[in-house]
């Protein structure tokens, strides 16, 4: 099982309702999120191009976060999922180093925190609240070892891109372009 | 033009608008590890050479500064720490692929050998010392048989301790300013150069000051050496190299690596060591300072700067 998410950078409008439904399941503390909205102008006038991206954490098959981790609080769960023990966690920051999408940040309480894919919801055989929410349906969710699965269909026919490849982290959040 | 947004809003504290996690806890820790590393390193060395008596600064005074300095540099990696009562769970597992995590039990082993260390040397240095209780006097007479054995492990992990402080950083892929194997060398010698110059600085015997000296002067050029490989390393790389590398080289942090880290820290004691070796007279503690100040600011430098660089899409 390889759980992986697909982002339709032509559907998405940028409203923000993944960062906002992410933070109401998560209880993410205010200030602070665990998804955000990438607005992204290339070109000079009249010529231009814009793409909106939702990122969060790639969940990496090859996670420099995991490998850092002087006491194994952050760790692989089943399906490639990348989460963080908060008891194990010492806050000591080389995950939040490590990561090239500074997608882990210090929680006010001490631990470091990060999207989890929503494994409590996925586990219940649901999607990610912020998958669930979108009102354009530009978010896929899914198995990638599943060939009929959401995000296994998304990226079959379209062209996509993965966000810093030459990281070598194998990231896998697939943006269609 | 390329410009890239947040449309959802982020300014997490410490991430945005560029991260900022580590703050002067790190750098002072790498400068004292490498600083201990360093005293520890040549006291172990001329024990083995059996010049014990000769280097009598070297070997028996200046290592009381080794066990204060790993002390004090456990304690502001442990105030780094956001989750401090779970430190502890540093030492519930052994994770080699984690660079922080055997750098603990390093400084988990280095810092009981360095404290035996000094308290070997404690009747020599303090006429009349007494360790009160049998066991502690069968102790110490255990470790002064064996203290060549000991001497060695001693540098071998001063070696590990070195080469830590650095890599400790090069293991950030995601950080291309520090994502360099140079990294490793640099700390060690440039720990190395702290540890001599404390030495130096404490030595009343001006034969052991001029052979210190000497090592310390070959310390320097190998110093500038890597620093010059650094750079030739990241301008020959790829965009984000070249990026980090331009912080130094016309960028925020131009002025003050230099001039603070390079011509104070580097070029200047190497010339006076150099002219005190000719026979001119230099204040005793004018190059030890200048390359404590220099050591320190490289790594406040690299550290602060480092967290800045990232990978650009």
């Amino acid at each position: 099982m390889r759980y992986a998410m697909a982002i339709d950078t032509k559907k998405c409008v940028g409203c923000g309702d993944c960062v906002v439904a992410c933070q109401t399941e998560n209880n993410v503390p205010h200030g602070y999120c665990r998804d955000w909205i990438v607005e992204r102008v290339d070109g000079t006038y009249p010529s231009l191009s814009l793409e909106f991206r939702s990122e969060r954490c790639n969940h990496c098959d090859n996670s420099p976060c995991v490998r850092c981790c002087p006491t194994g609080a952050s760790h692989i769960e089943e399906g490639g999922i990348v989460t963080v023990t908060h008891h194990k966690c010492i806050g000591c920051g080389a995950c939040i180093q490590s990561c090239p999408y500074d997608a882990r940040y210090s929680h006010p309480e001490g631990y470091v925190d990060k999207c989890t894919f929503c494994l409590h919801r996925v586990q219940k055989g649901q999607n990610t609240a912020c998958v669930d929410v979108c009102p354009t349906k530009c978010l896929h969710f899914g198995d990638l070892d599943d060939p009929n699965s959401d995000v296994s269909l998304a990226i079959k026919d379209r062209s996509w891109k993965v966000l810093a490849p030459e990281a070598g982290t194998k990231p896998q959040l697939y943006f269609l372009t | 033009m390329k410009e890239e947004l947040f449309v959802s809003g982020r300014n997490i504290p410490n991430i945005d608008p560029y991260l900022n996690i580590w703050h002067w806890q790190i750098p002072l820790y790498l400068f004292l590890g490498g600083l201990a590393a360093g005293i520890l390193f040549f006291a172990g060395y001329y024990v083995v050479r059996g010049k014990e008596n000769e280097m009598k600064t070297t070997v028996k005074i200046a290592p009381i500064i080794a066990p204060i300095a790993l002390v004090l540099g456990l304690f502001a990696l442990f105030l780094d720490l956001k989750h401090k009562l779970f430190f502890w769970q540093l030492y519930t597992t052994i994770r080699l692929e984690s660079p922080m995590g055997w750098g603990a039990w390093t400084l988990m082993i280095i810092t009981p050998i360095s404290f035996i260390w000094v308290a070997s040397y404690m009747k020599e240095l303090i006429p009349g010392w007494n360790w009160k209780f049998d066991f502690l006097e069968k102790f110490e007479a255990f470790v002064i048989k064996h203290r060549v054995s000991l001497a060695w492990i001693m540098m071998v992990y001063a070696i590990i301790l070195g080469v830590y402080t650095g890599i400790l950083l090069s293991a950030f892929n995601a950080r291309p300013l520090w994502n360099t194997s140079i990294l490793g060398p640099l700390f060690l010698v440039s720990g190395f150069s702290t540890g001599l110059a404390t030495i130096i600085w404490m030595s009343k015997d001006a034969n052991e000051r001029k052979i210190l000296s000497r090592i310390d002067l070959v310390f320097i050029i190998i110093e500038i050496f890597l620093i010059v490989h650094l750079f030739m390393g990241f301008l020959a790389g790829s965009e984000t190299a070249i990026e980090a590398a331009n912080l130094f080289l016309g960028g925020e942090f131009t002025v003050s690596f230099w001039v603070f880290v390079v011509a104070i820290g580097l070029i200047f004691p190497a010339l006076f060591e150099t002219l005190e070796i000719w026979g001119m007279h230099v204040p005793k503690w004018l190059p030890p300072v200048m390359i404590l100040f220099g050591g320190f600011m490289f790594r406040f430098i690299m550290v602060e700067a480092g967290q800045i660089t990232r990978y650009l899409y």
